[in-house]
């Protein structure tokens, strides 16, 4: 659900950002021509619907076709959420060329069910060497399923103004982090916004607490299912959350509140940070902070022996298995991905989010700026996809539950793990 | 010898279906309602039965699994009955029982609005308003009544010094119940309006009778006037066990299954699992389907039962 709320304040720029597109494909255009015309007709199938992204897409296709005048593309735009269940219908009969989903585990019913074309051979090619940091979100049973086009890194936004009220700094580690929130407490301040009504905010905080105190590794095993939820790493992660909630750091009844109804919160200043994905920025920018009040950091070292590990899902194009103009479709991919359309799609007057292609250049947005030398720098034990993509489905479902109940009564935890590797059993056994 | 004519007969040979019409005639009226009954009712629900013996995400192939599916829903064996299922059942029983109490408070409503004031007409139909509403308001409505600390009921209930933890909403204790109260209030009104149909059927000079005669009041309502509303009564109580058991709409608005699940019934729990985002499990989603298809059918049933007696009664 998180990728659902892109803030829709970028839509007067339609106009300037169009005109941008056609100076970008340009250039493209050199780039991606390798002689032969393409022709016929191309169906892309999109889930861009929020007003910004709507742009986006549409201007993509405008500039591909200008590039392709011999091809006939039809671009059909769905609801963002309704496309999550409709994809399956669409990639039934008579499927389009290229449609978009979401990396990791979240395609693997599409590639079990032999939906999503094999594009390996398209990452074998010289130029995707500039898309190598998202390769690992793309490859299932060792083969490329489709391409990145944006990602936005999470982590802790918090209010500089609060936090220089009462003398404090970014924290590093997790000492420090709880340090800081006593602090806030104390000063009756909660640390901490979060809406848990539609549950995944709460995957949030346990991807980053689980892996900064067990490893990406760690993390990445116990979403496959090999690792027991009742394992002491696991109740470790607990205990560490269990620490914070202990100390009230957590906004009351957040269990009713969804994240943007928990927003509020930090906007008046009864709490002072959020951990969230960048897409929060522009919401708490409308709700009237400035840059000045606003500011970001990585979340906290925990276990100094293992590297930080960073959420940044990461949103995607691929090619249907029963595509009629795979050429078309491939080409289409090589131009998303190119650099100049990345750096343009992803700019602050388009996405607003950070570009894949490590040839692009990133916008100047101080949270962008930050994200990205995080991401590149700094997030040396991998990257997650987010606590419902890394997961199994059912197995989110259920985890994504017994997280918000541990959030609210930390006494179940025993209960909620059970329930948890009972569910765990039944679904990888 | 005179020779008897052959007599020509008189009914030229007719066509089969003029031989026939009389018996085939009302199926040929019958057949279209047949046949959309059989391909949107009847065959789906065979299709149910046969998708819950098996695995399948809706896209690939079905694998046979059995009874699995109802071995784990129902905890047949050496697992555990599905906990979620469980709490949907109970949730599921509670409302039942509780949303039946529309019935009375509907009679109330109605006989407290059948008289003949200025502007009654008025009253009606603002009593009538919340079943004309969309449930999804309905329940946007009573979701913002019960916000924690800021909801009109938590400033309400402040005042006699409770405080529910989390809010109604967000305490899994008390959620069902709000929810089911948030329902009782299109509910109410509709038993209401089919009570105030009923009303004005009553017999005046039954009523009159009975006046002579010295009765009013309570004993008046139990022996003249329900036993005269007992056709409204009985609808009543069809619509409102066959919306307890839809209850899908209000639980999607107002804690979407949470907090923790805790408010789950089973037509939810079926939708979560063979359709929601995370969900496509339609082997199980269809086992779920199928029990809560038999508890219906229990009611279906009595239902069905009850009226044949009637009609037998009243020939």
């Amino acid at each position: 659900m998180k990728e659902a709320y892109w803030e829709d304040t970028m839509h007067s720029i339609l106009k300037t950002s169009l005109a941008a597109f056609v100076a970008a494909g340009v250039t493209a255009s050199t780039a991606v021509a390798d002689g032969h015309a393409l022709s016929g007709e191309f169906k892309i199938i999109s889930d861009m619907s929020n007003p910004a992204p709507r742009a986006v897409m549409e201007g993509l296709v405008e500039d591909f076709g200008a590039l392709h005048p011999g091809l006939d593309i039809e671009l059909t735009i769905v609801d963002r959420e309704a496309w999550k269940t409709q994809i399956r219908n669409a990639l039934g009969a008579n499927p389009p060329d290229v449609v978009n989903w979401y990396a990791a585990n979240r395609m693997r019913p599409y590639v079990d069910a032999g939906l999503f074309a094999d594009i390996s051979d398209l990452w074998a090619e010289p130029e995707f060497e500039a898309l190598a940091s998202t390769k690992g979100a793309m490859t299932l049973d060792d083969k490329q399923w489709g391409v990145p086009y944006t990602y936005y890194q999470w982590g802790v936004y918090y209010r500089k103004d609060i936090f220089d009220q009462y003398g404090l700094s970014e924290p590093t580690t997790w000492e420090e982090e709880v340090a800081n929130c006593q602090t806030l407490l104390d000063n009756g301040v909660k640390c901490y916004t979060i809406g848990t009504k539609f549950l995944w905010t709460a995957g949030g905080w346990f991807d980053y607490i689980n892996s900064r105190t067990n490893g990406y590794d760690f993390h990445i095993a116990l979403a496959r299912g090999e690792i027991e939820w009742t394992d002491d790493r696991v109740r470790q992660t607990f205990a560490n959350w269990r620490q914070l909630i202990d100390m009230g750091a957590f906004i009351d009844d957040h269990q009713t509140y969804s994240w943007q109804e928990a927003l509020p919160f930090m906007l008046n200043g009864e709490a002072a940070s959020y951990l969230m994905g960048n897409f929060a920025v522009a919401a708490m920018r409308d709700g009237g902070l400035t840059d000045e009040q606003l500011d970001f950091y990585q979340f906290p070292v925990i276990n100094p022996d293992v590297d930080y590990a960073e959420d940044a899902p990461t949103d995607t194009f691929h090619i249907a298995s029963g595509a009629q103009n795979v050429d078309a479709a491939k080409e289409f991919l090589r131009f998303v991905t190119s650099a100049d359309v990345q750096t343009e799609i992803n700019g602050g007057d388009a996405l607003g989010q950070l570009p894949v292609n490590a040839n692009a250049s990133i916008d100047a947005d101080k949270f962008l700026e930050q994200g990205f030398e995080m991401l590149s720098g700094n997030a040396g034990g991998g990257i997650m996809q987010f606590f419902d993509r890394d997961f199994d489905a059912e197995m989110a479902s259920v985890g994504m539950e017994g997280l918000q109940e541990f959030m609210v009564f930390p006494d179940n935890l025993d209960d909620i793990l059970a329930r948890l590797e009972e569910t765990r059993q039944r679904i990888y056994n | 010898m005179s020779v008897s004519p052959t007599v020509p007969s008189t009914t030229p040979q007719r066509g089969w279906y003029k031989r026939n019409e009389i018996a085939i005639t009302p199926w040929l009226f019958l057949l279209p309602a047949m046949l959309f009954f059989a391909v949107y009712v009847i065959i789906p629900i065979g299709q149910s039965f046969w998708i819950s013996f098996h695995q399948w995400d809706g896209l690939g192939d079905k694998t046979w699994v059995g009874t699995a599916n109802y071995e784990r829903l129902l905890g047949i064996g050496e697992q555990n009955i599905d906990r979620k299922f469980e709490v949907s059942f109970w949730n599921n029983l509670r409302w039942l029982i509780l949303y039946l109490l529309a019935i009375p408070a509907g009679l109330f409503i109605a006989l407290f609005l059948n008289q003949t004031v200025f502007g009654i007409r008025l009253y009606k139909s603002l009593f009538f308003f919340p079943f004309v509403i969309s449930q999804v308001v309905v329940g946007l409505v009573f979701s913002w009544f019960y916000l924690p600390n800021v909801g009109l009921f938590d400033v309400i209930t402040g005042w006699f010094g409770i405080d529910v933890r989390g809010g109604i909403l967000g305490n899994p204790s008390t959620a069902t119940y709000g929810i089911i109260a948030a329902g009782l209030w299109p509910q109410t009104a509709y038993c209401m309006i089919l009570y105030l149909t009923g009303l004005n059927a009553v017999d005046p000079e039954q009523v009159e009778a009975a006046r002579l005669d010295g009765a009013k009041g309570r004993k008046m309502l139990w022996y003249v006037i329900l036993p005269q509303l007992k056709p409204a009564t009985f609808i009543a109580f069809v619509v409102t066990i066959i919306g307890a058991l839809r209850s899908f709409d209000l639980i999607s608005v107002m804690t979407n299954g949470g907090p923790f699940g805790s408010t789950r019934v089973l037509s939810f729990y079926m939708f979560e699992e063979s359709l929601s985002e995370f969900g496509f499990r339609m082997g199980y989603g269809a086992a779920i389907a199928v029990v809560l298809f038999f508890i219906m059918l229990g009611f279906i049933v009595y239902f069905l039962w009850s009226m044949y007696q009637d009609e037998k009664g009243a020939h």
